[in-house]
């Protein structure tokens, strides 16, 4: 009787080592997460059924768990049933985390068991044009946040001549609410190796960094893990897969600048220097690391490659909405019942994912607002929650979807001291280039203190104008989204919650 | 420093293996911080000369990183996250809770180096918010209670 556990560091943070200590001489396999947060620790046993799963556990509820399994075990009170029929899971279209859950992050057999490497041995097949063209047709946009067209990426770099090319990933996953790239760096390391090697030997790039940030310690050592294992078996090297090109890389550790999240800072922070961002054009398809061509893509459209060779493009554009096609790995976080990854296509409402998935708050209190798309992202209030999610649509409310992280709060989370925070943030973490973010931040949390704190009406008034100009002086002056988005949740807070900043829902709206 | 000098040949080594490589500069000071606990002074010159670059530029790249110390760290490190998810499970009160018991701002170091407090702004845990990093270890779902434990723990360690 196998037994499954994962060994994601989400999982672990709540106690699945304890639990795998108690299980100690049991034929226990650790794995990566499904995603179904709130239920870990889940520990899974394989029945002629399938797999059904037992949690949230503790190491003390061990004893009780093995007991029914010799007897009843679906009569155990923390007994789930068969895991792949629970609705959260088997109403999700799990392209992306295929995998999640199920193999284990280190097991080569397991991703080769699972599909894996079958997209980079299409690519050597097809050769680098057809490859361009699928990553092309299919759709793909960036899933870092600014959702632009991956091809077109992948054909201009491709396209640009120079003695050295790199294929850089983002994996600098900063924003509060989310983390599927840590879910996928843990979890299914394999797939972000092989989607950066067709990326590499299609765009005639021969190296790669990957750098993640220094608060995801284990995603670190669990890649560079699997980057000696994919070198040992020929799937990085001179001869990547057999198609005679060349392509290695290795990752780099960012050190806790939330800045170096945008493409260019990354780069300068690659270099070795103050994660400073650049001005564009040039483009970093153009001029990128070293001044050199490089293609720059988030964890999740770098790991969407594979799948979109394997399947093919019109399998992948079949998925999702309008221009955003494929599938996206949603994050519900924060105030939420039921905390997880949600991969669905675009185009479910944020209602079906916030009440439906989520179960509504984990607090039981009413539901004040979500935030979706990371700390930039607006506060949108549940009159909007009917709204698809799906790039366009979003930005027609003034939100937008970013790296899909939905952050959901209760009516006793205070907006005003949240849009404070936002701006305090920007603050903190301004590089420092251009002046609209480094000084309009601090003026900002100023002025927000000083409407706070104003006395009447007219005092109010006075302040909610200067805060709302220079939100738009930052939002339309700054260099990069870090000046230029730090005013959503700003602007969404003050229009949809005026009474948190003491004000009367006419002011706000002047 | 007598204690920065003993440090030298470890740095001479490490700079040697990283000269190579392009953009060496945040991995050797991760190295060296992961070696030694931070960055000595001692080390500036000798990484400025290694990689042809002027103290000053090192001596920047060591303050825009939140992560990189000149000083030797407390004892433990306790990081409560504080970004916005969660805030909106309760991490303000969490941070009131240890700027209390410990008598320490957000950023305090205990006088007798036995723990220091830094922020940090999300730690992937959001899906089990609120949550913490101990001395590297990510704990989620977090309680007054739990909060408690962990900063007993702590003190029984001295």
């Amino acid at each position: 009787m196998s037994l499954y556990l994962s060994c994601d560091s989400l999982a672990r943070a709540v106690g699945a080592d304890e639990v795998a200590l108690a299980l100690a001489s049991l034929d226990l396999q650790r794995t990566s997460s499904r995603g179904l947060y709130w239920l870990e620790p889940l520990l899974e046993v394989d029945t002629p059924q399938g797999r059904i799963g037992f949690g949230p556990l503790t190491a003390a509820d061990v004893p009780s768990v093995l007991d029914a399994l010799k007897g009843e075990p679906s009569a155990h009170p923390l007994a789930l049933g068969l895991v792949e029929e629970l609705p959260y899971l088997k109403t999700q279209q799990r392209l992306l985390f295929a995998r999640a859950g199920i193999t284990r992050p280190l097991s080569l057999d397991d991703y080769r068991a699972h599909g894996g490497f079958e997209g980079l041995k299409r690519a050597v097949d097809i050769g680098g044009d057809e490859t361009a063209t699928a990553v092309f047709d299919s759709g793909l946009r960036g899933r870092g946040g600014a959702a632009f067209p991956a091809g077109i990426k992948w054909r201009t770099v491709r396209a640009t001549q120079a003695a050295q090319k790199y294929i850089v990933c983002n994996a600098d996953e900063g924003d509060s609410g989310t983390f599927a790239d840590r879910m996928l760096m843990e979890g299914d390391p394999f797939l972000l190796i092989e989607g950066m090697a067709i990326a590499g030997i299609t765009v005639g790039a021969s190296y790669g960094y990957i750098y993640v940030r220094s608060e995801y310690p284990q995603a670190v050592a669990t890649l560079r893990e699997a980057l000696d294992i994919a070198r040992a078996n020929g799937y990085l090297g001179a001869n990547v897969g057999g198609s005679g090109l060349a392509f290695d890389m290795e990752v780099r550790v960012g050190a806790g600048a939330y800045i170096c999240g945008e493409e260019t800072a990354l780069l300068d922070s690659l270099e070795g220097k103050r994660g400073i961002v650049r001005a564009k054009p040039p483009i970093p398809a153009l001029k990128g690391l070293f001044g050199l061509p490089t293609l720059v893509h988030n964890v999740l459209t770098l790991a969407s490659v594979p799948l979109i060779l394997a399947k093919g493009a019109q399998f992948y554009r079949d998925y999702g909405m309008g221009r955003s096609l494929g599938t996206m790995p949603f994050q519900l976080a924060g105030n939420i019942r039921h905390g997880g990854l949600v991969e669905r296509a675009f185009g479910l409402t944020l209602r079906e994912l916030v009440e439906g998935y989520g179960g509504g708050t984990a607090s039981g209190r009413p539901l004040k607002a979500a935030q979706v798309g990371g700390p930039l992202g607006a506060w949108v209030p549940p009159v909007h929650f009917d709204t698809p999610l799906d790039y366009e649509a979003f930005a027609n409310i003034g939100a937008m979807l970013g790296h899909g992280g939905v952050v959901v709060a209760d009516d006793t989370l205070d907006m005003a001291h949240m849009a404070r925070f936002a701006l305090q943030f920007c603050a903190e973490e301004s590089c420092g280039k251009c002046t609209p973010c480094r000084i309009g931040s601090t003026r900002g949390v100023e002025v927000i203190d000083r409407l706070l704190a104003a006395p009447d009406q007219s005092a109010r008034d006075e302040q909610v104008i200067i805060l709302k100009d220079l939100c738009d002086t930052m939002q339309y002056g700054s260099l990069c989204a870090l000046g230029g988005m730090a005013p959503f949740p700003v602007v969404s807070a003050l229009k949809h919650f005026p009474a948190d900043f003491g004000l009367q829902s006419s002011e706000a709206d002047q | 420093m007598p204690d920065e000098m003993l440090q030298l040949p470890m740095l001479h080594s490490l700079l040697e293996r990283h000269k190579g490589s392009a953009g060496a500069l945040l991995p050797i000071l991760h190295e060296i911080q992961a070696g030694i606990g931070y960055i000595p002074d001692a080390a500036i010159p000798e990484i400025a000369h290694a990689l042809n670059q002027s103290q000053a530029e090192i001596r920047g790249v060591i303050s825009f990183y939140h992560d990189f110390r000149t000083a030797p760290p407390a004892r433990h490190i306790l990081r409560l996250c504080r970004a916005e998810s969660c805030k909106s499970r309760g991490a303000e009160q969490l941070a009131a809770q240890l700027r209390e018991r410990l008598q320490l701002d957000d950023h305090g170091s205990s006088a007798d180096g036995n723990i220091s407090l830094r922020p940090v702004y999300c730690l992937g845990a959001c899906a089990c918010s609120p949550a913490l990093e101990l001395d590297g270890q990510v704990h989620a779902r977090l309680s007054a209670e739990r909060l408690d434990a962990l900063l007993d723990a702590c003190r029984e360690d001295v």
